[in-house]
């Protein structure tokens, strides 16, 4: 694995020190990144669980209450991550290739689909929020009761328990999509000072990585939110 | 081999100076040094508390010491400090940093700078404890029982979003522990070339990466029910309580084996070490350790055997915790059969060792006990229950905790301490260990039940036994306390390796290591517990 | 700070303490002596269920074997540690590193006699889940601190325990199984009787169902060994065994608080106080509770989310009326709602006479 620190050629200016070759570097970093992820997706299954409980124990409520929820919008939400997806795996080809120009434009392209998304999630957070749709024990039953009777459903059981849980999950989905959008803006700021080349390019992989995470979330949570069946 | 002129040299305790040199350190052995005084001085705390509750016991009536509510909380306390600020970081964060790039043969960690958050994360999360005690404390018991959490007026949102802040440090140690062992090992250490301490803080950080996650979610969860009721853990909210038995020891039972194994991992050192003698069963040790991590997933409804949950679960999970019972006992007869035919001293280190197998193994067996079903039914929630893990955590990762300081104490800060001393404060210790929680066995036989600030007199006998035990516990860890302080200026400097050990860290760097750990990149050819005494010639074994 | 559950002399013998604990609960004033059910320390609790007994065989079954391991480990360690300790630097040291054959029998033995504890216990709780038909039902709902218990076949009886005393708490008869369906009201707590061997937890918002058989006529602790709160160490009480043939008179005069001859409205009301449960959460020496304390309250301002009320005359009566029966429609300002009704557990009479109790409270 690190014997052959004399076989490498000069190492690149990213280079620690404590490693002997590039390249066992890199490998760090990249399995690093994926125990990390590992991780994530732990601390999502913990909440998707929960989320299986309770439609377990309420089948109803929860077939009730998702009626709320605004499909076409959590459907925008969805393309416009997958698109960022592609973008940011755009990003990390061209990182690769060394081309930080076009890499910038493609991570920028990419940040904006995730304030659209941001955007979007505020607009549906308030119009719930209006309503008297609050989480947990704050949920209003006599607005909230208004407000679906106004668009001809109506709930059954305790639906304050269902809008409880999508505001923990999709907040906390939220809190992975801001925390990406700093890591993003940081790898574009690397890449507008040129600073990626065909051997280091791991910030721009390991961002990318993370970001196809926060994405297939989303790809989990939209069906379960907003699609019951 | 390190020769004498690397004494005087400049080492990493030397090598800079200043608060800020230590507090911005990317070194893993200052990092290492900052842990242990962290979990000491909690430990400290932890004990404390603990000789407080225990004073208040000393009389079947209660409140002729403390109150109710300070009893609930000086447990509650005690238990959540001694976890999740003491036993957990203990081994892994703050000997594993000091000493796994050592034996790896690297210059550092793979990531020092996570290394460094992950300290200062600790740090915080420790703030939030220290915010705890002054906001009123904590009464739900270290396992934040819902509804009962959701419920008291206590400071229960602080102290829980304190673990949660702990476990993302116990995660990135974690992460970088296996990262650092899959890519920063020497040249020519190969796999089954790594000492034991390697490969327990190995399977210690795959647990901890697997199970601590779901700890984090639980803690969230647990918050956000008691800030916005979300209903579902608070039955009056339409939740479940149990759902949240299930959620917090799923992450607790594994966080047992993240306790232990750290522990198994020095007593393999000591023993093999201070025999002189090659370990028994290397590959049976290391990948008991691997299918100790995996069981260890599948076994948290022992901890639920009269909560409710179905007989059936109730039966699976019983099946289960036998089978996470005998790759222990694998590693105990092998420590043992390391002895046989060895040439034992009897230093500080190593009588922390050989008390190791005596209270370990108790505290093992105990939980086989708590295993069994029917018997259960009756020792669930008694101080049975309180005696064992006891056995286990004090008994087995503190003492191999202390022993493992004194052992790599010399490597630490290249002195060493009082003999004499260390040999009075080992004797105290596994005399008030032992008075302290043997009798709590009987006490939980008998109907005794825990977290009980007033009981029925006919226990009092045990409870006072136990109480003066505990007393003699703190005299041991003061005195120690003492001499090692002490060593720091007086103590008698001493060369690389006064153990004549064979890991890297002993062959291949001045005590205390340079800055950088090695001149050069040390390579390995020696198998770590081939020592010289070994008789090659197989003359030892014939009679 | 209210002297905690049992307080007995330390060498109290066992007799005398059945004797007055069996005196009935009502003259509490000097609490009754807890059932001492160890012959000495070191014994098992006595054996009062037909569960205990095989449960105590499997216990002393893992005894024997842990001590038997233990033994062999420790001894082999203390034999190697003195046959082999360091007598000079370069004593010579055994070269095996390993064994295939003893690894795998130890490996093995233990998997072995662990499969049969593992059977062995679970049988036993196997048996102790399924409850026969013909059992005695009994409803028991926990609290803080107390326990509540009813008997739907004797519907007006009803037992509390109490937070000051060890009060009787479940009558059962011997050799008839019974039926325990429990729920809480508040928070976990969890039903033991350690003479029973047998324990569960008792949940808010479901049922938990238990059951044993009986077998020895005398008294038995009960505590609660699920932590839910300040008082969880006083959240205790007396099991009594009668023989069947005395066992629903017994009940009965229990369990049905009647004013005795001679007795003043007062002192009735003063015993349904102490054994009704009130006592958990209303102090009468003013220290505040739960609930507010009733010293002073016949004749005291309380300010409601309504106004205010000033108990006295006929207001006052109905005030406390209203209290009592829908707790949770008048809140005192201050507390949670937190008192359960007893809608049907308490009479006209006895809530007079609580209320005749209450006025002597200055
Ligand atoms: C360091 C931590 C640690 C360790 C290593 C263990 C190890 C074990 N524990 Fe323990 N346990 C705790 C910490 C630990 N435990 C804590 C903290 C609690 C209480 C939490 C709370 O409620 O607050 C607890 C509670 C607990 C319970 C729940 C009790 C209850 O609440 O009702 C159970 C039940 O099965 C249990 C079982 C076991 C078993 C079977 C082992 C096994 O891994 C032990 C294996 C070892 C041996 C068996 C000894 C060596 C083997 C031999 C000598 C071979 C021969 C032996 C035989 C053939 C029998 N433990
Ligand atoms: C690592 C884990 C750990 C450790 C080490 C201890 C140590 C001790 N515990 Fe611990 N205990 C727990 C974990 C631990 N405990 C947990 C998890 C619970 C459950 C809590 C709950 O129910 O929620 C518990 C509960 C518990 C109870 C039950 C309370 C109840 O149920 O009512 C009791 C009662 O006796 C007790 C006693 C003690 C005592 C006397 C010690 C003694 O061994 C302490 C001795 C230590 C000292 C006196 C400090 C001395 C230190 C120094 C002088 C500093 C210098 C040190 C060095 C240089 C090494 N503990
Ligand atoms: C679990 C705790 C609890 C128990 C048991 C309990 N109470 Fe209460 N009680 C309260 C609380 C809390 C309040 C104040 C809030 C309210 O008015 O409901 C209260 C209020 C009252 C009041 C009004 C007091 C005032 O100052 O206005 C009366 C009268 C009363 N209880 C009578 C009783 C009686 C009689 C019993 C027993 C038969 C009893 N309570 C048992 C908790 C309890
Ligand atoms: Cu009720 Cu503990
Ligand atoms: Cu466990």
């Amino acid at each position: 694995m690190s014997d052959h620190a004399t076989a490498e050629k000069k190492p690149h200016r990213f280079f620690a020190h404590h490693f002997n070759t590039v390249g066992q570097q890199a490998g760090a970093a990249k399995m690093g990144m994926w125990i990390f992820l590992a991780t994530e997706v732990l601390m999502f299954s913990g909440l998707f669980l929960a989320y299986f409980v309770v439609r377990g124990l309420y089948p109803e409520m929860v077939l009730s209450s998702h009626e709320l929820l605004d499909k076409t919008m959590g459907g925008i939400n969805t393309v416009v991550l997958l698109t960022s997806s592609f973008t940011m795996a755009m990003a990390v080809r061209y990182a690769q290739l060394g081309d930080n120009k076009r890499c910038a434009q493609q991570l920028l392209v990419t940040t904006a689909c995730a304030f659209i998304f941001m955007g979007v999630k505020y607009v549906e957070y308030t119009g719930k929020f209006s309503h008297g749709v609050f989480p947990g024990g704050y949920f209003n039953y006599d607005e909230a009761i208004q407000y679906a009777h106004s668009h001809g459903h109506s709930f059954r059981g305790l639906p304050h328990v269902f809008f409880g849980l999508y505001f923990v999950m999709t907040g906390l989905h939220g809190v992975h999509v801001v925390v990406g959008i700093g890591v993003i803006l940081w790898v574009y700021l690397k890449a507008q000072k040129g600073h990626f080349s065909t051997d280091y390019y791991a910030p721009v992989e390991n961002v990318g990585l993370y970001w196809h995470i926060v994405d297939l979330v989303w790809i989990f949570l939209f069906p379960l939110l907003y699609l019951v069946k | 081999m390190a020769d004498a002129h690397e004494n005087n040299e400049s080492n990493y305790l030397t090598a800079t100076r200043g608060l800020k040199s230590w507090l911005f350190t990317v070194d893993h052995k200052r990092i290492g040094l900052m842990y242990l005084v962290g979990v000491l001085v909690f430990f400290l705390a932890g004990g404390l508390f603990a000789i407080t509750l225990r004073t208040e016991l000393l009389t079947p009536e209660g409140g002729d010491f403390i109150s109710a509510t300070t009893y609930n909380k000086m447990f509650t306390l005690h238990g959540a400090v001694m976890v999740f600020l003491v036993i957990i970081p203990s081994v892994p964060a703050a000997l594993g940093n000091f000493l796994l790039p050592l034996m790896l043969g690297a210059k550092d960690v793979a990531f020092p700078r996570l290394n460094l958050l992950s300290f200062w994360v600790y740090t915080l999360g420790s703030m939030f404890f220290l915010f705890t005690l002054a906001a009123g404390q904590l009464d739900t018991g270290w396992t934040f029982y819902t509804p009962y959490s959701n419920t008291t007026g206590t400071a229960v949102v602080s102290a829980t979003f304190g673990a949660f802040i702990l476990g993302f440090s116990s995660i990135l140690t974690g992460l970088n522990f296996i990262v650092t062992v899959h890519k920063m090992r020497a040249p020519g250490l190969t796999w089954n070339k790594l000492p034991l301490m390697v490969w327990a803080l190995y399977s210690t950080a795959v647990i901890q990466v697997l199970a601590t996650p779901v700890l984090a979610i639980t803690l969230l969860l647990l918050i956000v029910e008691r800030t916005l009721m979300i209903g579902i853990f608070d039955p009056a909210m339409g939740g479940d309580p149990v759902l949240y038995q299930h959620f917090f020891w799923f992450y607790s039972h594994p966080a047992v084996y993240i306790m232990i194994l750290p522990g198994f991992g020095i007593e393999s050192e000591l023993i093999a070490v201070h025999s002189r003698k090659h370990i028994f069963g290397y590959k049976a040790i290391a990948l008991s350790s691997v299918a100790i991590a995996i069981i260890s997933f599948v076994v948290w409804g022992h901890h639920m055997f009269v909560s409710g949950q179905s007989e059936l679960a109730g039966i699976v999970f019983s099946f289960l915790t036998f089978a996470v019972a005998v790759p222990t006992a694998i590693k105990t007869f092998s420590w043992v059969a390391t002895l046989y035919k060895g040439s034992i001293e009897f230093n500080t280190p190593m009588l922390y060792g050989l008390m190791f197998l005596f209270t370990f193994t108790i505290g093992g067996l105990t939980g086989i006990f708590l295993g069994a079903l029917s018997v259960d039914v009756h020792l669930h929630d008694t101080y049975f229950v309180v005696a064992h893990f006891h056995y286990v955590m004090m008994g087995g990762t503190i003492i191999a905790f202390v022993g493992g300081i004194h052992h790599w104490w010399p490597k630490m800060f290249g002195v060493m301490y009082s003999e004499k001393w260390g040999k009075i404060a080992a004797l105290f210790i596994f005399v008030g260990f032992n008075m302290t929680f043997f009798n709590q066995f009987v006490l939980g036989q008998q109907g005794m039940p825990r977290r009980y600030w007033s009981y029925v007199p006919q226990f009092q006998q045990q409870h006072v036994l136990s109480t003066i035990g505990s007393y003699l516990l703190l005299i041991g860890f003061t005195v120690i306390a003492i001499y090692l302080v002490h060593s720091l200026r007086n103590g008698k400097k001493v060369g690389p390796n006064p153990w004549g050990a064979q890991s890297l860290e002993w062959t291949h760097t001045a005590s205390p290591p340079i800055e950088h750990n090695f001149h050069g990149q040390p390579r390995v050819e020696n198998d770590p517990y081939n020592f010289p005494e070994i008789d090659r010639t197989g003359a030892t074994d014939a009679h | 700070m209210i002297l905690s559950l049992f307080t007995a002399p330390e060498n109290a013998d066992a007799k005398q303490a059945v004797a007055d604990a069996a005196a009935p609960a009502a003259e509490a004033a000097s609490a009754p002596l807890p059932p001492l059910e160890t012959a000495h320390s070191w014994a098992m609790p006595t054996q009062a269920s037909t569960f205990a007994e095989s449960t105590d065989n499997l216990y002393w079954f893992i005894t024997a074997l842990d001590t038997a391991f233990f033994i062999l480990i420790i001894g082999a360690m203390g034999y190697f540690m003195w046959k082999y300790r360091r007598r000079s630097k370069e004593q010579k040291t055994s070269s095996i590193t390993h064994n295939g054959m003893v690894e795998f029998l130890w490996s093995a033995i233990p998997t072995v006699l662990l499969l049969v504890i593992f059977v062995w216990g679970e049988c036993d709780f196997v048996k102790q889940s399924v409850p026969p038909q013909d059992a005695l039902e009994v409803r028991v709902t926990g609290q803080k601190w107390y326990w509540t218990v009813e008997y739907p076949k004797y519907p007006g009886v009803t037992l509390n325990s109490s937070t000051d005393e060890p009060a009787l708490t479940l009558m059962v008869p011997k050799g008839k199984p019974v039926r325990l369906t429990m729920t809480s009201n508040d928070v976990i707590h969890s039903f033991y009787v350690p003479a029973f061997r047998l324990k569960r937890d008792v949940i808010p918002g479901r049922y938990t169902q238990i059951w044993f058989e009986a077998t020895k006529v005398g008294e038995f602790n009960l505590f609660c060994t699920e932590y839910c709160g300040d008082l969880h160490s006083q959240m205790g009480g007396v099991v009594k065994v009668l023989e069947p043939a005395d066992f629903e008179r017994a009940l009965k005069e229990a369990g049905t608080l009647e004013q005795e001859e001679g007795e003043s409205m007062a002192d009735y009301g003063a015993r349904i106080y102490k054994r009704r449960g009130c006592v958990a959460c209303h102090s009468i020496d003013g220290t505040d509770g739960t609930g507010p304390s009733w010293k002073g309250i016949w004749g005291r301002t309380e300010n409601l989310a309504s106004g205010t009320v000033t108990i006295e005359g006929e207001r006052g009566q109905q005030y406390i009326r209203e209290s009592i029966l829908e707790p949770n429609k008048e809140i005192v300002s201050g507390y949670a709602p937190q008192m359960p009704s007893y809608q049907g557990q308490l009479d006209d009479t006895q809530i007079s006479a609580l209320i005749e109790y209450m006025k002597t409270l200055k």
